[in-house]
């Protein structure tokens, strides 16, 4: 099942890598040539306005979206290779939506055993004895027997979390996960995330939260038109701008 | 189109004239009969009654053996229909379309008169296959075909979100349909399913046409046997529809409550 490629990783090596990434939607090129390294335990967050392509971006290291040009590469196994072994690169890499899509048929525990139990065929115990702390530690374990339509957004998105960590990933991804909540709700999620980095689980979100964005990142990018204009620790983006699209973009934000 | 011809007043006369005809025929039979010792037409009724039923288990046993085969083929097809691959995908849509856009009583004669009387099995030697038989698998065909549509209609409905989620679940396509979408399916598919289970039984009848011994074809024998009197006419018919009436009004009933249901939940 190990592929070749993943056994000439080293940890020392970017765990995700992105390079010359790009996308066209029919004529239209979203994604312009992106270069990103992530390394393991380093939580990256990924800014910039409406329509710039952060969504597809994040969208490609999971290869849910093919780039059409590029290299995207997670512990060394190259994402958009015809050969791919998905289940391979699905167990390294769990998402998190902006509309949670949690399976509406199946209570609050068998969303987040469903994946192991399935697709790795573990032994129900221990999925299930592992499905119980994640729920424990995302604070839902009074919720397991609920359905998805009993919660509340921030409940769901917390669900959504623990439902991708039970497949034990390597790399998590965050696709605007509190841009669809209720402001109050937000912060629940937030304190997820943060717990999360803080176990030092490699994570690259895509995020309208600034201040979050500022206290959470390790680097963080700023893209604009498929492309990125500046990247750096928080304090460089946030607090000196290099560039005048990040400053123009900043002030409107913040 | 010929002007000024009143659609409403033809489809309300037409319906009315032909019940008092039907009425006045009995009473003035009623009248003819006289002091002879004929039973009246309630009495031959009674008699007969058991003859009809036996008839309608059969319109039953078509009816379920029709619904069950139409489900699975159905449920085939229409996953077919949704399939990636071009090979697959086409002639189910072909066949899909076909018997959907047919006449069922074209679909029934082309049944009888295509599919063997008799077939050669090997190992079991020569197998009768009743006109029952055939006449059940020629209302299953465009059953089938409106559920492989309804199949189709509803995971095109699921949002794609729930594709997404799965798929990076690291879910095989096969795992996604079968525990993710099918289960949201068929709390969408119940209601117009039930809808062609009560529609097929009341096509049913159509089997007698080509002379199988179901409800109508044993309501016609029996006015026969009793004396082919014209007042046996709107007891017998009357009693045929009401059997059909007390089976399926109750299925649409509660169809109707399971589409409420459905909709507040969604």
């Amino acid at each position: 099942m190990i592929m070749s490629p993943t056994e000439t990783w080293s940890p020392a090596q970017p765990i995700v890598s992105l390079h010359g990434v790009h996308k066209s939607f029919g004529t239209f090129e979203v994604l312009k040539g992106i270069d990103i390294d992530v390394m393991k335990g380093e939580v990256v967050c990924i800014i910039g306005p409406s329509g710039s392509g952060k969504s597809t971006l994040i969208r490609t290291i999971n290869g849910l979206t093919p780039v059409s040009k590029g290299s995207v590469k997670v512990e060394g196994i190259e994402v958009h290779d015809a050969g791919l072994d998905k289940l391979a690169l699905r167990r390294k890499v769990g998402i998190v939506f902006q509309q949670y899509n949690l399976f509406p048929h199946r209570t609050v525990l068998q969303n987040v055993m469903m994946a192991p139990l399935l697709v790795l065929k573990e032994n129900r115990k221990e999925v299930e004895a592992r499905a119980r702390a994640l729920l424990e530690k995302v604070k839902l374990r009074d919720k397991e027997e609920a359905y998805p339509a009993e919660l509340s957004g921030g409940q769901q998105q917390r669900v959504a979390i623990a439902r991708s960590l039970c497949m034990r990933p390597d790399v998590m991804l965050f696709d605007e996960v509190t841009a669809a909540l209720d402001p109050e709700t937000v912060k629940e999620v937030l304190v997820t995330i943060k717990d999360l980095a803080g176990d030092g689980m490699t994570c690259m979100l895509v995020t309208h939260e600034m201040g979050f964005a500022r206290e959470i990142s390790d680097r963080v990018y700023f893209t604009d038109a498929g492309r990125i204009v500046e990247s750096g620790p928080p304090s460089q983006i946030f607090d000196k701008p290099q560039d005048p699209r990040t400053r123009e973009f900043l002030s409107k934000v913040l | 189109m010929i002007p000024n011809w009143k659609v409403s007043r033809v489809t309300w006369r037409a319906p009315v004239l032909a019940a008092g005809l039907c009425l006045a025929a009995a009473l003035a039979a009623t009248a003819q009969d006289g002091g002879a010792a004929r039973p009246s037409a309630l009495a031959s009724l009674v008699i007969w009654m058991p003859f009809i039923l036996k008839g309608f288990g059969l319109n039953l046993l078509m009816s379920v053996l029709a619904m069950g085969f139409a489900t699975v083929m159905g449920v085939i097809l229409g996953f077919m229909q949704i399939s990636p691959v071009a090979l697959i995908r086409v002639p189910a849509r072909l066949v899909t379309h076909l018997f959907r856009n047919s006449p069922w009583l074209v679909i029934l004669f082309a049944i009888m008169l295509l599919v063997p009387f008799q077939m050669t099995l090997p190992g079991v030697g020569r197998v009768m296959i009743p006109d029952w038989v055939k006449a059940t698998f020629g209302f299953a065909l465009p059953v089938m075909a409106n559920i492989s549509e309804i199949l189709r209609g509803a995971v095109l409905s699921i949002p794609s979100g729930q594709w997404e989620s799965a798929e990076s679940l690291a879910f095989t396509r096969g795992q996604t349909l079968r525990h993710v979408i099918l289960p949201q399916c068929i709390r969408r598919m119940l209601p117009p399913w039930m809808n062609w289970y009560a529609l097929l039984t009341l096509m049913t009848p159509m089997a007698a046409i080509l002379g199988v011994d179901e409800a109508l074809g044993n309501t016609q024998a029996a006015m026969e046997a009793a004396g082919a009197r014209p007042e046996f006419l709107i007891p017998f018919y009357l009693f045929l529809m009401t059997i059909f009436f007390v089976f399926i009004y109750p299925l649409s009933v509660y169809t109707r409550r399971l589409e409420k249901r459905f909709a507040v939940a969604s």
